[in-house]
């Protein structure tokens, strides 16, 4: 679960890091009565969760209280790559001296998290492991979290002076502390500035905590942003479906099994074809989870067509077939349904579908190919 | 024999009380696999379709020489129960749990290095060599013995393609879900290693995905020390990038772990990549009928050497190419430590 940069500093600050005051509006005005209070210049920041704001105007520093009046309420409501702005963040604008990047992620090779450092900070981290990957320091964490020497090798490698590296060093602890403790697969801030002043603060904070982990973290659950995610994601993980949008696409599907599910789409795509989704509805036959995937997909105007794939293992081929059958009883599906349906109890299945006027097929090729020719007839 | 599990596996179920635990053990006993004890704690004395439940796995081991452990805990509980069969020291243990947090599974890794068990998954179908013993929760009847070795990060889609070389007439010697999740106890290199050493394996069916880079390292691997024919299959190609796929493995995250970067690195390796599931296989018969005569092994890059098949060579170089893969990566950890042994065992 990606948290907003506000949510994110409040972690950060919470832990003992220095980050500059900052409330968060939902208005114009607000924006206004919360930059009155902490002074101009002030910086008006997009609450998206995506990254790519300051390029896409989405952040913008102020010099009163009229041009942040302005500014916020152009920001708010405005898009970013899909992303309608909700809230802004108002904070205090700093005097930049030096921009570095600290962030914690998994390193998935040696099965354990690092920190990775750069000078270069203020932009893209992997542009900078493109372009200058020799700015960048990468120190893996063990059971000891960051111990302090190593955390003093990572100041050092950042900043010369030891007045900077005697700041730096809690930070660093700091971070990785934030990151074990909230089971994040992500902690990171950019740009950790020096300031003309010398002080260090995070000015931006970016992180992701580990939905396997939310049961453990009811008030980081609570978090969750539901205004700013796709609706037909959010009641898929209400269903306890997997879904993902994809872009530009006509077939929906609906498929047990995340490997399959993708394995699915790719052959759409191979036989000509446009998926529009990924969807795995898991081992269950339960048809409230088959009545939530049609639901989904009947929300997605681009379908044209939709496939069902099923191998039957565990999961038996007559209890889909029950499933399907008692979700298409609920509701009113106008577009063509393709079912290929194979494994245990396919024969039962296939009765009961063909009782109630459908076929099924078994090959995965086949119905992939008779599903891109029903959307195209439906076209 | 198979690789990892077989004739002489005894199986104890962890969680067998459960909804999944007890149908599960059921299903595999019913495949003919040696169900020899369940554990649950609380539920000591009781028992299970005739399958006597204990409550602690070093109790249950004692009573009854279990020598692998399949998981089928709450992901809350299931680091525990790892923790539990590793130190009760047996040495397969096999977690079929979804939903593990991967801060549990960072610990467990580390727990392991240095130790004797083997752990599979999480997040994985488990695995099964046909005919002789199943251990996890893939159905039993879409396989058929045989020599093909099968891995893949995947459930269903395994079943897919297990089903599929079923029905064209190769069997399977043993076919093994690693798992989904970013961090699991066997890598795709670990089971390259194990089915190059086992004669009874003549090919090897790989089955990836986005994310991580465990594929690309197969394909090191197998450029250098596997004779045996392997075809891979990768799956992901239309997936969005930052978006997780089900799995919580299956990320494409910076631009790294796209199926179109592994399924060139296989090339490049000499291995054949099937576009679509239906072309396993073809190109798996292909594998075998050009590696030529019994005894007279293709040796990627060209040359040809004479060998005997699954000759030792050639395994223990596999075998320790892949134990080095995971000794770098420990070692990367601290630069301070001391490189730690990751030997394990093979077969318990």
């Amino acid at each position: 679960m990606n948290l907003h940069e506000y949510q994110g500093k409040d972690l950060l600050r919470a832990a003992g890091i220095p980050v500059p005051p900052g409330e968060v509006a939902r208005t114009a005005a607000e924006a206004v009565a919360i930059a009155d209070r902490l002074g101009y210049p002030a910086v008006v920041k997009a609450q998206v969760l995506i990254g790519g704001r300051g390029k896409a105007g989405g952040v913008k520093v102020v010099q009163s209280a009229e041009e942040l009046a302005r500014e916020a309420g152009r920001i708010l409501g405005m898009e970013i790559r899909g992303h309608r702005v909700h809230r802004v963040l108002v904070t205090p604008s700093a005097a930049i001296e030096r921009e570095y990047y600290a962030g914690i992620v998994l390193d998935r090779k040696s099965e354990a998290p690092i920190l990775m450092v750069s000078p270069a900070g203020g932009v893209d981290i992997e542009e900078v492991a493109r372009t200058t990957p020799e700015k960048i320091l990468r120190l893996h964490l063990d059971g000891r979290g960051l111990p302090g020497y190593r955390a003093r090798a990572a100041a050092r490698f950042l900043d010369p002076r030891w007045e900077i590296q005697r700041a730096l060093v809690p930070v660093l602890i700091r971070l990785a502390a934030v990151y074990h403790e909230n089971d994040a697969s992500l902690a990171e801030i950019n740009p950790l500035v020096v300031t003309a002043e010398k002080g260090v603060w995070a000015l931006d904070a970016k992180v992701v905590i580990d939905d396997n982990a939310l049961d453990r973290h009811p008030d980081l659950a609570a978090l969750r942003d539901l205004a700013a995610e796709d609706p037909g994601e959010v009641e898929a993980r209400d269903s306890g479906l997997s879904y993902v949008r994809l872009d530009g696409g006509t077939i929906g599907c609906v498929v047990n099994g995340a490997g399959l599910a993708m394995a699915t789409m790719d052959l759409i795509q191979y036989y000509g074809g446009k998926p529009a989704n990924f969807l795995d509805i898991g081992g269950s036959s339960n048809p409230d989870k088959v009545t939530a995937a049609m639901k989904i997909l009947t929300w997605d105007a681009r379908v044209r067509a939709v496939l069902f794939n099923i191998f039957g293992g565990i999961t038996r081929g007559d209890d889909v077939a029950r499933g399907l059958i008692a979700a298409l009883d609920r509701m009113k599906v106008k577009i063509p349904i393709v079912i290929r349906l194979t494994g245990t109890n396919e024969k039962e299945a296939r009765d009961l579908l063909g009782a109630r006027g459908m076929t099924a097929l078994s090959d995965m090729d086949e119905a992939v190919r008779t599903v891109i020719a029903r959307a195209a007839e439906a076209a | 024999m198979s690789i990892l599990v077989g004739r002489d596996s005894r199986v104890l179920v962890q969680g067998i009380t459960g909804r999944d635990g007890s149908f599960h053990a059921r299903q595999m006993k019913e495949y003919g696999t040696r169900v020899v004890a369940g554990v649950t704690p609380g539920k000591g004395g009781a028992s299970i379709d005739g399958i006597p439940v204990f409550d602690s796995v070093e109790e249950a081991v004692a009573k009854t020489k279990a020598n692998v452990s399949v998981v089928y805990v709450p992901a809350a509980l299931a680091q525990d129960a790892i923790y539990e069969a590793v130190d009760a020291e047996i040495p397969l243990v096999v977690c079929i749990t979804e939903g593990l947090p991967v801060r549990d599974m960072v610990e467990v890794a580390a727990y392991l290095r240095g130790r004797s068990t083997r752990l599979i998954g999480p997040n994985c179908p488990g695995l099964i060599s046909p005919g002789q013993c199943k251990v996890g929760i893939m159905p039993g009847f879409i396989h058929t013995p045989g020599r093909i070795g099968l891995v893949s990060r995947s459930g269903t889609l395994t079943y897919e393609v297990v089903w599929q070389l079923t029905r064209a007439g190769m069997g399977q010697s043993t076919c093994i879900g690693i798992g989904g999740d970013p961090i699991v106890g066997t890598r795709f290199v670990d089971t390259l290693a194990l089915f190059e050493a086992d004669d009874k394996t003549d090919a090897i069916v790989l089955i990836g995905e986005i994310g991580g880079s465990d594929e690309e390292d197969a394909a090191a691997l197998i450029e250098r020390h596997v004779s045996k024919p392997v075809v891979a299959f990768i799956a992901g190609q239309t997936a969005p990038p930052g978006r997780r796929m089900g799995h919580a493995g299956a990320i494409v995250s910076g631009g790294a772990g796209t199926a179109q970067e592994k399924m060139a690195r296989f090339e490049r390796a000499g291995v054949p990549v099937a576009k679509i599931p239906s072309e396993i296989p073809g190109l798996l018969a292909a594998g075998i009928a050009k590696r030529g005569p019994k005894g007279l092994r293709v040796v990627r890059g060209g040359r040809r050497k004479a060998a005997k098949p699954g000759g030792k060579k050639a395994a223990a170089g596999a075998r320790k190419a892949a134990a080095g893969a995971r000794k770098t990566a420990a070692r990367r950890k601290t630069t301070k430590r001391k490189p730690i042994k990751t030997k394990r065992r093979s077969r318990p």
